[in-house]
């Protein structure tokens, strides 16, 4: 497990592992999951409904839900000090977003200053180009790659597939997923759904000269044999960034495996790409941004590393890339940062925390959401990186119960998020919208039912009327009410009005 | 891409607020919660903390400390260590002699020593800048004499620390030695030997950097158990 920024990513076909592209696999047996095109609304509902009645799949979240809250909570045994900590970074994030065009520019200029090559893109295309330029300049063959969730946005290793270069994941729970050919499904425990069983028949099967075994030791020895290997050999390392810092020039990675590292210290070249949001001013702001991020996540007091990142190899150094490259990702960020109260969303730290506590998530697990960031981030983030069009149901996956916002490190107000959402994707489309999609969910039907209740409810003099006719009428009601009645008895009028009652009793 | 460049940064131009929020202080955070702990009770907790990341930890002194590693490494059957040479730390390796454990001081630049480094070498050995005790922490700043690679590739890392060198917290750590003037090319805090819970969050040891994480504490104040 790795804390980079994660997500889970589906195909749009429903089911996760026939997601796999048989034409990917390469002599190891690997595949990769297709890349995703739509969220129709038809295949998010099978997707849900096939999660939710996988009794497997139910037991795994379950279980891996409740284990890392109870991990977080063990983290945070003194409110004030959560509270406290928690206004700090939130502080920090914001303060930092307030500056954020000018501290991108002194990022840039510290890191060139050390050596490091600062790349732009303004989406998946041009960062993946950016890349693909930088691999084919090396001739690399292989691409080894540490835990980023922004790789995957952007469907790197497809990419890179694509070009004939082979992109291989080298995070243990990144790495086992890949080997079956589907998405991670968590943003930190990638292979968060899969079975110890499951996984041990994947190795046996996919990794040459293995035997079945579902030791879990025996199976992470097996990882580490042949991933070891790769980092020998790779050309190319590539990595996410969890801190960028603009008075150094330095990129912060968290990890526990030392993959990490391995794909950072190892190869000639080093790739990092973060989204442009993920940067802070002063070196000191990680001090706390880190603590509350690995309590948060995995309930860990800190990972066992954390790599700062200055420059390439200088003259005299033994060891360490000779090149390192840094890519900073738009895709959506800006759409989100030109609104006050969407600029939240880009607080995130990627901790996993909201999907964790998430009664929706844990039901449905990660890759039914069908986006790269499954859980409530995802639902909050996505719609500024594919577009309303793809994503305008999304925001309605929720019971908006405020658990997300409740223990987010940061204090993004999830939940109120998800409401404006809500009415971005569902209001009539307007000229001038503040997102791309905006109206693609508007229903005049829904639209004229919700206008005309607001209309009702907001006027003593209608809504008595309405009582009145409801009560006297109530045999008309429809005994069938779209959603409503799928699982429960449908709901009538009373035959007298609570006004009437309070009357006969004065 | 400087046109996108210009796009995204004008674009966000567009949109900031007019004002810069304050900067945060974060001193109103730490400075209520800092512990008026005496040296022996700060190593006991960073002891206790990277022990339960399961570290070893193995107090000598400045005078003897060789003859520790020597042993640890006899006990550990470690044939072959490598080290820096050009340290402090490096130059009493340099005059000692193991028994049964070749030294080999790092020479060269990493190309010529990777196969070596991957699969000859049984443990690294590196000085540390010191500790964190709030979280049981090593500092680790990789330099020319000691490459970043001598802490990540062999199967056990052993870890040289100066008991005076633990500070309370990483912004403690920040602070004391203004990191923020100038860090190395990478700049490392290391709790533990690696590590991954990626299967049905059970915790195994040994992902893919140092199975064993082997601190060697020398303790100039002799007042810790
Ligand atoms: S939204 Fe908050 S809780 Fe969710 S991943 Fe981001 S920082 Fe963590």
């Amino acid at each position: 497990m790795s804390a980079t920024h994660a997500t889970a990513a589906t195909n749009s076909a429903g089911n996760p592992s026939a997601g796999s592209a048989p034409s990917g696999n390469r002599a190891s047996g690997r595949g990769d999951a297709r890349p995703i095109a739509f969220v129709s609304a038809q295949a998010l509902r099978e997707r849900m409904h096939e999660a939710v009645n996988d009794p497997h799949l139910r037991k795994s979240f379950r279980g891996a839900m409740d284990f890392l809250m109870a991990k977080r909570a063990a983290q945070f045994p003194d409110e004030s000090e959560l509270d406290s900590l928690r206004t700090l970074s939130e502080g920090i994030r914001q303060y930092s977003l307030s500056k954020l065009p000018d501290l991108l520019e002194q990022l840039e200029a510290n890191l060139t200053r050390n050596g490091v090559q600062v790349h732009w893109a303004a989406d998946a295309d041009e960062a993946n180009a950016i890349m693909l330029g930088i691999a084919r300049r090396h001739a690399a063959k292989t691409i080894v790659k540490g835990k980023s969730m922004v790789s995957e946005e952007i469907e790197f290793n497809h990419a890179m597939q694509a070009a004939g270069i082979d992109a291989l994941e080298s995070d243990m729970g990144e790495y086992i997923v890949q080997l079956a050919g589907e998405k991670p499904s968590h943003i930190i425990m990638p292979a968060i759904h899969k079975t110890r069983e499951q996984i041990a028949r994947l190795f046996a099967e996919n990794v040459p000269g293995v035997a079945y075994t579902d030791n879990v030791d025996a199976l992470i020895q097996i990882g580490r044999q042949v991933l070891r290997e790769k980092f020998e050999q790779a050309d190319i390392g590539l990595s996410g960034v969890n801190f960028a810092v603009a008075e150094t020039g330095t990129l912060c990675l968290v990890e526990n495996e030392g993959n990490g590292r391995m794909c950072t210290t190892v190869p000639r070249v080093h790739m990092a790409i973060t989204g442009i949001e993920k940067i802070v001013e002063k070196l000191e702001h990680v001090a706390p941004l880190f603590s509350i991020l690995t309590r948060s996540a995995t309930g860990q007091a800190i990972s066992t590393y954390f790599n700062m990142i200055s420059g390439p190899r200088k003259p005299g150094e033994k060891d360490g890339p000779e090149e390192v490259h840094l890519i900073l990702l738009d895709n959506g960020r800006s759409q989100a940062y030109a609104d006050e109260q969407l600029r939240k969303t880009l607080q995130c730290i990627r901790c996993g925390a909201c999907m964790n506590h998430c009664p929706v998530y844990t039901r449905i697990g990660g890759l039914a959401y069908g986006t790269t960031y499954p859980g409530p981030i995802g639902k909050i983030v996505s719609p500024h990186m594919m577009g309303l069009e793809q994503t305008h149901l999304l925001p309605t996956v929720s019971t908006l119960c405020g658990a997300c916002g409740e223990v987010c490190p940061v204090r993004i107000p999830i939940p109120e998020l998800l409401v404006r959402l809500r009415g971005e994707a569902q209001s009539k489309p307007h000229d001038n919208p503040v997102m791309v999609g905006q109206g693609a969910g508007y229903s005049p039907l829904v639209s004229f039912v919700w206008r005309t209740w607001a209309r009702i409810y907001a006027s003593p003099g209608n809504y008595r009327i309405f009582s009145w006719l409801a009560s006297r009428f109530r045999a008309l009601t429809p005994s069938r009410q779209s959603g409503w009645t799928a699982a429960r008895t449908p709901l009538t009028p009373a035959p007298r009005r609570l006004r009437d009652m309070v009357r006969d009793r004065q | 891409m400087s046109a996108t460049r210009d796009r995204i940064l004008a674009r966000l131009r567009a949109s900031r607020p007019a004002q810069p929020l304050a900067l945060p202080v974060l001193d109103a955070h730490y400075t209520p919660r800092a512990r008026n702990e005496t040296v022996a009770e700060r190593v006991a907790r960073f002891r206790a903390g990277i022990e339960s990341f399961h570290a070893e930890v193995h107090l000598a002194s400045e005078g003897d400390w060789p003859a520790l590693l020597a042993g640890l490494c006899a006990n550990k059957g470690v044939q072959s260590l490598l080290y820096g040479a050009d340290t402090p730390a490096g130059r009493r390796l340099d005059a000692s002699a193991f028994a049964g454990t070749t030294l080999r001081p790092w020479a060269g630049e990493i190309e010529g020593l990777k196969a070596d480094l991957f699969h000859r070498v049984d443990a690294g050995f590196t000085q540390t800048l010191g500790a964190i005790a709030e979280t049981g922490t090593l500092i680790v700043w990789p330099s020319e004499a000691e490459p970043r690679t001598l802490s990540l590739v062999p199967p056990i890392h052993f870890a040289l620390l100066d008991a005076r060198a633990i500070h309370p917290t990483f912004f403690d750590a920040m602070r004391a030695g203004n990191w923020a003037a100038g860090l190395p090319t990478n700049a490392l805090l290391i709790s533990g030997p690696s590590k991954t819970a990626d299967i049905q969050q059970t915790l195994a040891y040994g992902a893919h950097g140092p199975k064993e994480l082997v601190v060697i504490m020398i303790n100039t104040e002799g007042d810790v158990q």
